[in-house]
């Protein structure tokens, strides 16, 4: 699938990752333009259903990055977050719902070049796997 | 309608099969009991073959055949101010047959019916039942859930159905028409129909002696209304959930829920009386705060509320509710209990 | 008399407790939950294989609350369960009497401390058969796993019986209530039975006692115990914490370990 154009929704922290990413702009660094990015104030608060809001809405990808451990503006919201995406994985991948497509990731307000990278390589992983339309497909089904 | 003239006919099974292969082949939706993980319910076949016929019932209602759980009543568009509504091409509904339901199955019609009709036809509703047609199974067995023959029905009851079929063993089937509908079905396959024998039906029945009188436990509810305790002791191990609401064939309660933004879709979605949030209002005030009324409400609507207003007993006896319920609120015990109660 | 029956007589003989929640018998063979209000219907309780109901979702009832002081019948996950809720603040210590039926007469438990230790010496674990059984899940591949939860969660009526027979579903008002927006669809469709069912189960993570009523309540047999049971697992696999064994909050997912693993995060 040459033309496949995949929807990648990123959601970050705003002291770190989005810091981040503004760095990769300022830098003139030039990523792969299908990611949207969605500002939180904390990995903590990114609710798992968010991410599933998201691949119902249409995303084929899913980025998800926040602070390092041990760097959160909240002390411990990274570190809270990181357990419920364990489970959440691990729900997931039992559900069938393919893992691979939900990129998980610790990027800085000082590592541009690293969200640069994550980017690129997120996109072009989910280029691969094609769109989403398994989970896609489940909007409108099972209305009479 | 006991007593009712039916046109009297036979059915073998090989016949049966071929009937169904033949609504198949016109492109009709078949519903019929079947059997998957220890369960039966109706689902949609297209074989006889698939269909199971040793159930005494199934988990779900029929309903769903008109009144499906979730169903787009029409779509909007709104832009600039201006919405556009677009209403649902009943043209494009499936016609329906819904094979092997219970006679409490299809009297249970005549309820929604006079629920979605009171005061305006209700477009979706009507189209639907105009374009499904009845054909039952008379029941062999019964189990200690079930109390058709105490508000009206039978085993063997034609009340409601196009066509009914009794099981008169090897193979064979009495068939009796009984409406326009199953007439059109007989004209539409006569070969495959013979001329009825001298059968007995009432001995392959199932024997359910009816154990209480409707009228008593309408006249003992007026009186209950008023009886909190009553009503507490009653509903105590309730857990509130919806599964009593949801496997009833009568229950006809809805929401309503928009999808979409600007776009959208407008859903109707069954709902239950059970929940807490079904009389909150947007205020905080609930009317019915406590599950101890819910039940009451619950009761009440079926036994005495539909009589009153509609003309029809809410409860055909089918025992689904209590079979479904996760902590044995069994409704015959209930209703007994009314029955009996001196308030 | 047995002893659970007398025993029950003499805690509502003595005013002791004002209601002992227990089982009776009830419809198709099965047992259903007895509310004992009155010493002599204490002879009424049953208590035997078909006695399976976690009594404990009814603690959490206000219209059993209002009965006043209660004992109640307890299987081992119901005291798991009795111990996670007083963990997350829901059950205070001597409120209640927790009442183990066994084979030298009936222990009557009240502190956090005889819970636990009741707790400690009986088996907690998931059962052989049941780790197999996810096994074979593991071992299905993922288009497979799909195509079963897929057909699974299409039956999905959303009754919420999963939610009502759930001792630790205590919420006054759920997640799918609250619709300012509304978070989870309503309607019974295949996006909103799965979302659903992926709340429930993420709610539950490092709470669910396995006590297993959410998939005995599914009119339609969902097996739900399958989720919360994969779940149990992955929080002791990966947190090396089981809930309901002790009264301390120590709930899996609202704590951290700043080395937890984290070999999927780039």
């Amino acid at each position: 699938m040459p033309d496949f154009q995949p929807k990648i929704v990123a959601f970050v922290c705003n002291w770190c990752t989005y810091a981040g990413a503004d760095l990769t702009g300022t830098s003139r660094m030039k990523y792969s333009p299908q990611v949207s990015i969605i500002r939180f104030p904390c990995t903590g608060r990114i609710d798992f259903m968010l991410l599933l809001k998201a691949f119902a809405s249409g995303a084929d990808g899913i980025i998800v990055s926040g602070c390092h451990p041990n760097d959160c503006h909240y002390s411990s919201g990274n570190f809270h977050a990181r357990r419920r995406w364990i489970i959440f994985r691990g729900l997931l991948d039992f559900l069938g719902i393919d893992v691979s497509r939900v990129q998980f990731s610790w990027v800085s307000a000082a590592e541009g070049a690293k969200w640069a990278q994550l980017v690129n390589e997120t996109s072009e992983r989910i280029r691969e796997l094609g769109p989403f339309t398994g989970y896609q497909r489940l909007r409108g089904l099972g209305v009479g | 309608m006991k007593g009712m003239e039916t046109d009297k006919r036979s059915i073998q099974r090989e016949a049966l099969a071929e009937l169904m292969a033949q609504w198949c082949s016109e492109g009709k939706r078949v519903l019929a009991p079947k059997r998957s993980g220890g369960k039966v319910d109706f689902d949609r076949v297209t074989s006889l073959s698939e269909v199971s016929f040793d159930h005494v019932q199934t988990v779900q209602s029929p309903k769903s055949a008109v009144f499906p759980r979730v169903e787009e009543l029409f779509s909007f568009r709104s832009t600039d101010g201006r919405v556009e509504i677009r209403e649902r091409n009943l043209d494009t509904l499936p016609e329906t047959v819904v094979f092997g339901l219970r006679p409490c199955d299809a009297a249970a019609f005549a309820a929604l019916e006079a629920i979605f009709n009171w005061d305006g036809p209700d477009r979706l509703f009507s189209a639907r039942r105009a374009r499904t047609t009845l054909v039952t199974v008379a029941c062999s067995r019964a189990d200690e859930f079930c109390f058709c023959t105490s508000v009206g029905g039978g085993p063997g009851a034609v009340t409601g159905s196009d066509i009914l079929l009794t099981d008169l063993g090897q193979g064979g089937f009495l068939a009796e028409i009984a409406s326009a509908k199953g007439r059109e079905l007989l004209s539409a396959a006569g070969s495959l129909f013979g001329p009825a024998g001298d059968a007995d039906k009432e001995s392959r029945l199932a024997k359910l002696p009816a154990v209480f009188p409707p009228d008593a436990v309408a006249a003992a509810l007026a009186g209950l209304f008023a009886e909190p305790a009553f009503w507490e002791e009653q509903s105590r191990r309730c857990v509130g959930c919806g599964a009593c609401a949801y496997v009833c064939p009568t229950c006809a309660c809805f929401d309503i829920q928009d999808e979409g933004g600007a776009t959208g879709k407008r859903l109707r979605c069954w709902d239950s009386c059970g929940f807490g949030l079904f009389t909150l209002h947007t205020s905080g005030h609930n009317p019915r705060p406590l599950q101890s009324q819910r039940w009451r409400q619950r009761l009440m609507h079926k036994f005495s509320y539909m009589p009153e207003r509609q003309g029809v007993l809410g409860c055909v006896g089918c025992g689904r509710c209590a079979r479904a319920c996760p902590v044995d609120m069994n409704i015959l015990e209930h209703i007994r209990a009314i029955a009996e109660a001196r308030p | 008399m047995n002893a659970l029956q007398e025993k029950a007589r003499e805690l509502l003989a003595t005013k002791t407790v004002r209601v002992v929640i227990g089982y009776g018998p009830g419809s198709g063979g099965q047992a259903r939950a007895l509310f004992v209000r009155e010493a002599a219907q204490a002879r009424e309780l049953i208590f035997d294989e078909t006695c399976l109901q976690n009594l404990a979702v009814y603690l959490m009832k206000p219209d059993v609350r209002q009965l006043g002081k209660a004992a109640l019948v307890a299987r081992p996950a119901t005291l798991r369960t009795l111990l996670q809720l007083a963990a997350e603040n829901q059950l205070e210590e001597n409120s209640l009497l927790a009442l183990v039926p066994g084979a030298d007469g009936v222990l009557s438990l009240s502190t956090f401390s005889a819970l636990e230790a009741q707790v400690a010496s009986q088996d907690n674990e998931l059962s052989v058969a049941e780790k197999s059984e996810l096994e074979k899940f593991a071992a299905m591949g993922l288009d497979a796993r799909r195509e079963f939860w897929q057909e699974q969660f299409s039956r999905c009526l959303k009754c919420y019986a999963c939610r009502a027979a759930c001792p630790l579903c205590y919420c006054t008002r759920c997640t799918v209530e609250c619709n300012q927006p509304q978070w989870i669809p309503v309607p019974a469709h295949d996006l909103g039975n799965l979302e659903w069912n992926v709340m429930r189960a993420m709610h539950l993570a490092g709470r669910c006692t396995n006590c297993g009523d959410c998939s005995r309540a599914c009119p339609v047999g969902i097996p739900l115990y399958l989720l919360n049971q994969k779940l149990i697992l992955d929080v002791s696999a990966n947190f090396n914490s089981r809930s309901g064994m002790t009264a301390k909050a120590d709930h899996s997912l609202s704590t951290f370990k700043p080395d937890d693993p984290e070999d999927f995060i780039k």
